[in-house]
């Protein structure tokens, strides 16, 4: 086979991925484990994460996941199930996609969703990508979004749109609220669409009707960034404003999907039937077949790449289904009350260890606005050894804000879903109040609180 | 065997146009076209007030199994487009040349159909496909 295919070695294959990407051989594995050596080598370093108690949201939420969920999506039929073209022999797989959507739309209120996407940063890329296309009035392909929406949502959109003419403006948040603030604009400026994330990074929850109709006065499409359990609580953007949001997307973890150090979670997007479409990935459809009986089918094809090939809305040509499916059996469990209760949960476990924190001379909560279920806190003395000399405790104390957000100073992001027990967040304070009176600070450039007890 | 009306000229693309007393131009696809794309589901015109280019994909007719660019014949400027066919995509399939019609155009020069395919042409070049 080389020598028809005129290539030297197996190795030539891939001289088109420059070696600077390659990976090599895997340091310290000897080629050829046996089973029992690999499971042995893999237990071993799965060890090595710990099980720290976990403080830290910043995108990815730990959840109790109810039982029913995994047992339920580790079931052969789910587990391995592929894309389902053949509508004859993949009713069941449909089906349940077409529950997911008609959840999904149903929670954030608007009329349409997809199938899945791969995660929130690559469903805000799609979104911003299906506004230009929808949005036909406008010409200048230009997005406004807070710097308080997730450092990693921008920067995966910014690669996405590298190559197709996007450009993108960042507005500042307001340093007392934590909320976004609107920019200057002349009267005739082009915007094709604003970002608003609800909550935003900071955990901190927008004026979204302000922002909406803002944004629809001066022709801009609204793309709403939300996490879905807070939609138990807050208003669904289909609710927003005058008009509602116009496209809707976020990370899905929080439904039903662990942690699993960053992945796989899926991303969700909901939009007006009228958008929808410039809507990317799979849609699944209800319809009536040849004998006069209901079914499903893979709908709306002539929009994917398999059909419009260099002019489909997308490249993506499959859904997260596992990941999806956890979440449909996550939200049929749980239920609306469920889902609120969860939401309720959290948000009073986060002010409870605000306050307990903040009652920690050297600790204050730096945002007023109100707030989901984070929180900023500053610290008197930088973050990073303090979250360093917490792990070693074996607490994830929160995240660094320094290195995307420097203006807050020494900076914590902190969260407490309804797994954190009173129990846990004590343990904290604890720690944290022993690692801030052992240590000393550096020179204060306030008044000194002479009150502070060795 | 499709219907080529002999008053109208005919693209490459199959697309249709007829002159309008006006001066400006009607276009559609053909009866030709309208055979090999099946039942129309969808059909996107472009925004009235666009100027076009001669060749320049303005309009996409969907089908249950393929979606299609269709080109604009001359240079010019939308007028009108068919809002019948936002309901009723059919139209095209049915009556192709008259209620199928999908948009009006103003020609940016005059007599620049001049260059597009007559009737007995466009027979000879869709029986050779």
């Amino acid at each position: 086979m080389l020598a028809l295919l005129g290539v030297r070695d197996i190795e030539a294959l891939f001289d088109e991925i420059p070696a600077s990407l390659r990976s090599g051989e895997l340091a310290g594995i000897g080629p050829g484990l046996s089973e029992q050596q690999l499971m042995q080598l893999m237990r071993e370093r799965a060890a090595a994460d710990g099980a720290p108690l976990c403080f830290l949201g910043a995108g990815a939420y730990e959840h109790h996941i109810p039982a029913p969920v995994w047992s339920t999506i580790t079931r052969g039929e789910f587990y391995s199930a592929y894309t389902p073209y053949q509508a004859e022999a993949s009713q069941g797989t449909l089906q349940s996609i077409y529950e997911y959507q008609s959840m999904m739309v149903s929670l954030t209120g608007m009329q349409v969703s997809n199938a899945s996407l791969y995660d929130g940063a690559s469903a805000v890329a799609e979104a911003c990508l299906m506004a230009v296309r929808a949005n036909r009035r406008s010409q200048a392909a230009r997005i406004l979004w807070p710097r308080t929406l997730h450092p990693h949502y921008r920067q995966v959109a910014l690669t996405t749109a590298a190559g197709q003419g996007l450009s993108f403006q960042s507005l500042d948040y307001d340093p007392v609220s934590g909320q976004c603030v609107l920019p200057q604009l002349a009267p005739d400026e082009d915007v094709t669409a604003l970002v608003i994330a609800q909550p935003n990074f900071f955990g901190v929850l927008e004026d979204v009707n302000a922002l909406t109709d803002w944004a629809h006065a001066r022709g801009a499409l609204v793309i709403a960034v939300v996490n879905p359990i807070s939609l138990a609580v807050l208003s669904a953007p289909g609710q927003w404003g005058s008009r509602g949001a116009d496209i809707v997307v976020g990370e899905g973890q929080p439904l039903g999907c662990p942690l699993s150090s960053g992945g796989p979670y899926f991303g969700f997007m909901t939009t007006r039937l009228q958008f929808v479409r410039q809507m990317p990935g799979r849609i699944a459809g209800r319809t009536l077949d040849l004998d006069g009986r209901p079914g499903f089918t893979l709908t709306l094809q002539a929009r994917e790449q398999h059909i419009r090939r260099a002019k489909a809305t997308s490249n993506i040509c499959t859904n997260q289904g596992l990941l999806m499916m956890a979440g449909t059996l996550y939200l049929a469990l749980m239920g609306p009350e469920g889902l609120e209760r969860v939401a309720q949960a959290c948000m009073a476990r986060t002010e409870e260890l605000v306050q307990a924190l903040c009652r920690l001379p050297g600790v204050r909560a730096a945002l007023s606005g109100a707030r989901f279920h984070e929180a900023v806190l500053q610290l008197d003395r930088p973050a990073g050894p303090v979250l360093q000399a917490l792990a070693a405790r074996g607490i994830l104390g929160g995240l660094d804000l320094g290195a995307q957000y420097p203006e807050l100073g020494a900076a914590l992001l902190v969260c407490a879903t309804e797994m954190r027990s009173s129990e846990h967040i004590e343990r904290y304070a604890q720690a944290l109040g022993e690692l801030l009176r052992a240590a000393p600070t550096p020179v204060p450039s306030g008044p000194i609180d002479r009150t502070v007890s060795a | 065997m499709s219907r080529i009306p002999p008053d109208l000229t005919y693209t490459r693309s199959h697309e249709w146009l007829r002159s309008l007393p006006d001066g400006s131009v009607e276009i559609g696809i053909s009866d030709h076209a309208q055979e090999q794309l099946g039942d129309l589901v969808f059909i996107e015109l472009p925004q009235v007030g666009r100027r076009l280019a001669a060749g320049e994909a303005c309009a996409v007719v969907e089908s249950v199994k393929a979606a299609s660019d269709i080109y604009a014949p001359i240079a010019g400027t939308v007028l009108a487009t068919n809002e019948q066919l936002t309901q009723a995509p059919e139209l095209v399939n049915r009556d192709p040349y008259g209620g199928g019609w999908l948009m009006r155009l103003k020609p940016a020069q005059a007599e620049s159909h001049a260059a597009l395919m007559s009737a007995q042409d466009y027979s000879a070049f869709a029986e050779e496909g």
